[in-house]
């Protein structure tokens, strides 16, 4: 387990999203209207699509690719649909983003 | 820890209308009440409505129940069945119940419901003389089935012909006493009431009609029943379904104001403004209701009242009637009877047992009577709720909306005589039986429900008048179609038409004010939501708002289209279809440097470059845009295309310059934004090789000036262009164009394609405002080109200079 300073909390849009590109794949980390930070895998559970690039709602992001809703807490996607785009642990201190990075495969 | 004490809710009743407003109330305000539940039946909260099918044996009595007992305890709601409330303590505030339990409220619900209309005539109290209204009523007559041979229906209503199909499907020989020279008098004119009654013999029900009844028969227990006439008839069971009246009795005596039902205000609160009152029992604007959809309405605004919202208001509704019999299609709103001055629209076609009758007045639908052919009933309630003007559509009207042709089913004329196979939604691949099936299993009652469980419809929304006629025919009656006054998402109780005039009257800039004026449920909207806002305010205030591109859509925030692998697509604006071998040979070079996978000739006369990565954007676009070329906005709810012909140059029968004015058109267009896309083309003669009147703006030359068009649409459903004037130069058309854009882009919904957008408003409005009334139309153009001044920058070329540049970098890259 380590966790890797990734940029900073002003470097993600409000509501928008940045993508960190990693061995084993992407992860998308999201900032909320208030400001907090969830990590995501950057695959949508549903075809695959780059959930990064989807609007920000509340604690929520829309696919692009076919609107479905995920919990950007959990990965879940909302119900009635069912999948989980992993999360990851992300960290704030000073401004600073720091990611984990689980040693197993994302 | 200090436990804040909750407001205290009663509720009288435990049946559709109390039970729906508590789940609203849930919804909004989950923690706000401590709340108790009085339900006279034993069971709890089940689907009244569905006591047909129940009787007729297609369903079962479990699958009617909405809310369980385990769905009470896990809210924390204290529910007494089997108790009937005998006091209301206004003075006191608190409830009594016959057997003596006390509870205290600070704000009570009243939702008692009906009672049925018991005929005051000699022998009404004896055993085997029933109601129709319970489970308990249902039960008792199936029993009575099993024993008796014969049996009796008074009143040849909705009800009355359910109960008595319902019986006759037990076994038993049932006939049907009705005062009215037809069935279903009230919903049906004399030729459907025909055809229903005949339909109803085959089935073997009889009818006794225009008859009245004097007595009923019978010592211990009936045994017949004698009419005016003097003639008898004998019986083992007889139902009352002759009506029902409004049960208010424990409200009157509590002194609360009472008509015909409780009197509420817009509110729902009754005279009493700690009382609140929904459902059969209640009288508003002097209307009382029993059918559901107009209780399920009711309900919201009282929750929302309760949940201290205090938004919304309830305005009466008007209601529709399907009648439950498996095979039977009759569906009957508004006034059906032409009055003086109102004109009939009428279809009989005997052999096949169809009847259709329409009544206009002032070309609005005042009512729709349809026997043997139902599709369309759903889209004529919405014509006739929206008060649409249909003398437009009045030629194709009683034929129908022709949703079918659109799914790819052709032919079938009736959702109830589609095989379960028979795929809906072809989006989704989502067919008859998953959406009958989900209906039922997960109790669904609205589109909305439907479209999250299935996904039928989903999509491009082509197949909504379907799923919609699933729902009707599954559930019963019509109380799930969409109002007309439709929330934009579950964030909110406004709908599309309440933000532009939000916006205007409170002169409101900012996507945060405008949440806060509306009383949006959620902090930030939602990807529904936040667009159409964002669309709204950028419309009202060119210039002077700021584009949110956290509320746009991926594609029109990078101004390129995502691929379903998270590619892009670049497409350059080819100005009026017409190139050069110059331009031809940038765009080749850009493509081969890029290693663009896929080159293909667009359907709107353009290149399409496809499969670049989303980090290649800035740089490919940079040398698009030295090359001359402009974002062609393919991705946008913006000018897409103007699509022209070689016209006068070229043609040998072209009649003037139809790609020259194609361009200045462009020109003059090109970057605005939209509701939903907008598409234009300009031909050179009238054989419209362009396809002008398939476009949202289409002009025709003619030797003596241009035909403007308006409202075509190609795509999913295809509607042909209304004609709607010719002028005499360029100029002009220049003007039409502009003002016509400019009243679109100010008066229709977000996401509203012009076409249905125009059958919304009608043809008569758009003439009205750019044809008859020319400084109307210059003050649209006017307004048009004010706001073309802030959107004519070409978004690629400020990206490729810098713009958004986070949007297409990684924001690290760990090894
Ligand atoms: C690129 C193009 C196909 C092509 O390779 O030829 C295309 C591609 C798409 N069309 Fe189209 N349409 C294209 C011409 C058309 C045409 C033909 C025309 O414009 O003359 C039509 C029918 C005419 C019309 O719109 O009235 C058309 C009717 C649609 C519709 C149905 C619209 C409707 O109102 O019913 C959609 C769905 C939508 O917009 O919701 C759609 C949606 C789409 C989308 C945007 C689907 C999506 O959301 O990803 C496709 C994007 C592909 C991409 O990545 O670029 N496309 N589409 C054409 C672009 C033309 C251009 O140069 O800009
Ligand atoms: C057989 C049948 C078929 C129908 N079909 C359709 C249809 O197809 N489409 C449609 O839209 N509508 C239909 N309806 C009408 C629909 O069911 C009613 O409009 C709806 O149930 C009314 O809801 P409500 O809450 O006002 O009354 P109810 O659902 O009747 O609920 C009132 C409840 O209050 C209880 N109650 C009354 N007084 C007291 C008291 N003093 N103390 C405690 N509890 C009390 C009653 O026992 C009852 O449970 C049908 C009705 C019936 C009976
Ligand atoms: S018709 Fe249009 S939307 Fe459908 S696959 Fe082709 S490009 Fe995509
Ligand atoms: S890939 Fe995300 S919704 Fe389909």
């Amino acid at each position: 387990m380590n966790w890797i300073q990734v940029g900073a909390l002003e470097d993600i849009p409000r509501q928008g999203s940045r993508v960190v590109n990693t061995a084993s794949g992407e992860i998308a980390l999201f900032r909320s209207i208030d400001d907090q930070v969830f990590a995501l895998n950057n695959r949508c559970p549903h075809k695959g699509g780059p959930l990064s690039q989807g609007i920000v709602h509340g604690r929520r992001v829309t696919c692009p690719l076919h609107s479905w809703v995920i919990d950007l807490e959990t990965g879940s996607a909302l119900a009635p649909d069912v999948g989980c785009a992993h999360r990851h642990e992300v960290r704030i201190a000073h401004g600073a983003l720091f990611l984990e990075i689980k040693d197993h495969a994302i | 820890m200090m436990t804040v004490k909750k407001t205290r809710l009663v509720v009288i009743g435990n049946g559709m209308a109390g039970i729906r407003t508590i789940e609203e109330l849930l919804k909004m305000s989950p923690d706000e009440y401590e709340i108790t539940v009085f339900g006279a039946e034993l069971q709890p909260n089940y689907n009244r409505i569905l006591l047909s099918p129940v009787l007729s044996g297609e369903m079962k009595f479990q699958d009617t129940i909405l809310n369980d007992w385990s769905w009470y305890e896990d809210n924390h709601i204290t529910l007494h069945v089997g108790k009937t409330v005998s006091k209301i303590d206004r003075f006191r505030c608190r409830v009594e119940t016959e057997d003596g339990l006390v509870v205290p409220y600070d704000r009570l619900l009243i939702a008692t419901g009906s009672n049925p209309i018991m005929l005051p005539v000699p022998g009404m109290t004896l055993p085997g003389v029933l109601a129709y209204r319970s489970i308990d009523d249902v039960e008792k007559m199936l029993i009575a089935a099993k024993t008796g041979k014969r049996a009796v229906v008074i009143g040849g209503g909705l009800l009355g012909l359910e109960a008595a199909n319902g019986l006759s499907l037990q076994g038993m020989e049932v006939s049907v006493v009705h005062l009215c020279d037809w069935p279903m008098e009230r919903q049906l004119d004399k030729v459907g009431g025909g055809m229903l009654k005949e339909a109803l013999e085959k089935r073997g029900l009889k009818f006794y009609l225009a008859r009245q009844t004097e007595a009923i028969l019978g010592e211990d227990k009936v045994t017949g029943l004698r009419f005016k006439d003097g003639e008898e008839i004998e019986e083992d069971l007889l139902v009352m379904a002759a009506g029902i009246r409004p049960n208010i009795q424990l409200a009157k005596s509590a002194g609360i104001h009472c008509e015909r039902g409780i009197v509420v205000n817009d509110t729902m609160q009754t005279f009493d403004p700690k009382i609140y009152s929904v459902g059969e029992c209640v009288q508003h604007r002097g209307q009382t209701y029993g059918l559901v959809a107009p209780l399920f309405e009711q309900a919201k605004v009282a929750a929302n009242h309760l949940a201290q919202y205090g938004r919304m208001r309830y305005e009466g509704s008007s209601v529709s009637t399907k009648l439950k019999v498996t095979g039977i299609d009759l569906f009957s709103a508004g006034e059906f009877n032409a009055g003086i001055g109102d004109e009939e629209l009428l279809l009989q076609d005997t052999a096949r047992g169809v009847y259709k009758k329409l009544v206009l007045r002032d070309n609005k639908l005042r009512g729709a009577v349809m026997y043997g052919e139902t599709m369309d009933g759903p889209w004529y309630f919405q014509l006739m709720r929206d008060g649409t003007d249909v003398s437009e559509l009045r030629e194709h009207l009683l034929f129908g909306q022709m949703h079918l042709g659109d799914s790819g089913l052709g032919g079938v004329s009736s959702v109830a005589a589609m095989p379960d196979n028979a795929e809906i939604c072809g989006c989704n691949g989502v067919c008859k039986r998953t959406i009958v099936n989900a209906i039922i299993d997960k109790k669904l009652f609205t589109l909305e429900e439907v479209r999250a469980h299935t996904k039928a419809s989903a999509s491009c929304g082509s197949c909504t008048g379907l799923v919609e006629a699933l729902l009707q025919n599954t559930l019963g009656g019509d109380y799930s179609a969409k109002s007309s006054k439709k929330a934009i998402c579950a964030c909110t109780e406004a709908a599309h038409q309440d933000v532009p005039r939000a916006i205007q009257d409170l002169k409101i800039k900012t996507m945060a004010e405008l949440m806060q004026a509306l009383a949006w449920k959620t902090p930030d909207g939602c990807h529904v939501c936040r667009p159409a806002l964002n669309y709204y305010l950028m419309t009202a205030w060119p210039g002077v708002y700021q584009d949110d591109s956290r509320s746009r859509f991926i594609n029109e925030r990078v101004h390129a289209n995502i691929q379903k692998d998270g590619t892009y697509s670049v497409i350059p604006r080819i100005w009026g279809g017409m190139t050069s071998p110059a331009e031809l040979r940038s765009i080749a070079e850009i493509a081969e440097r890029y290693q663009v996978p896929t080159v293909h000739i667009t359907g709107g006369q353009r290149i399409g470059l496809y499969g670049v990565t989303k980090e290649n954007l800035p740089k490919m676009w940079g040398e698009l845009v030295e090359a001359g070329f402009v974002s062609g906005h393919a991705y946008g709810k913006s000018l897409r295309t103007v699509k022209t012909c070689v016209g006068l140059d070229w043609c040998r029968f072209g009649t003037q310059d139809s790609s020259g004015l194609g361009i200045k058109v462009e020109k003059m267009t090109w970057g605005s934004w939209t509701p939903h896309k907008f598409k234009i083309a300009v031909s050179g003669c009238p054989r419209n090789c362009a396809e002008a009147t398939i476009k949202d703006f289409g002009i025709v030359c003619v030797d003596s000036g241009y035909e403007i068009h308006i409202g075509g649409n190609g795509g999913i459903k295809v509607r042909v262009t209304d004609f709607l004037c010719k002028v005499e130069t360029e100029a002009l058309v220049l003007e039409y164009c502009g003002a016509f854009m400019q009243l679109y882009r100010e008066q229709a919904h977000y996401m509203e394609r012009t076409a249905p957008w125009i059958e919304r408003v009608g043809l008569a409005y758009v003439k009205q405002h750019i044809v008859e009334d020319a400084a109307g139309r210059a003050a649209l153009y006017a307004r048009f080109l004010e706001s073309q001044r802030y959107s004519q920058d070409d978004p690629w070329k400020e990206r490729a200079e810098g713009k958004d540049a986070h949007e297409y970098a990684a924001l690290a890259t760990i090894a």
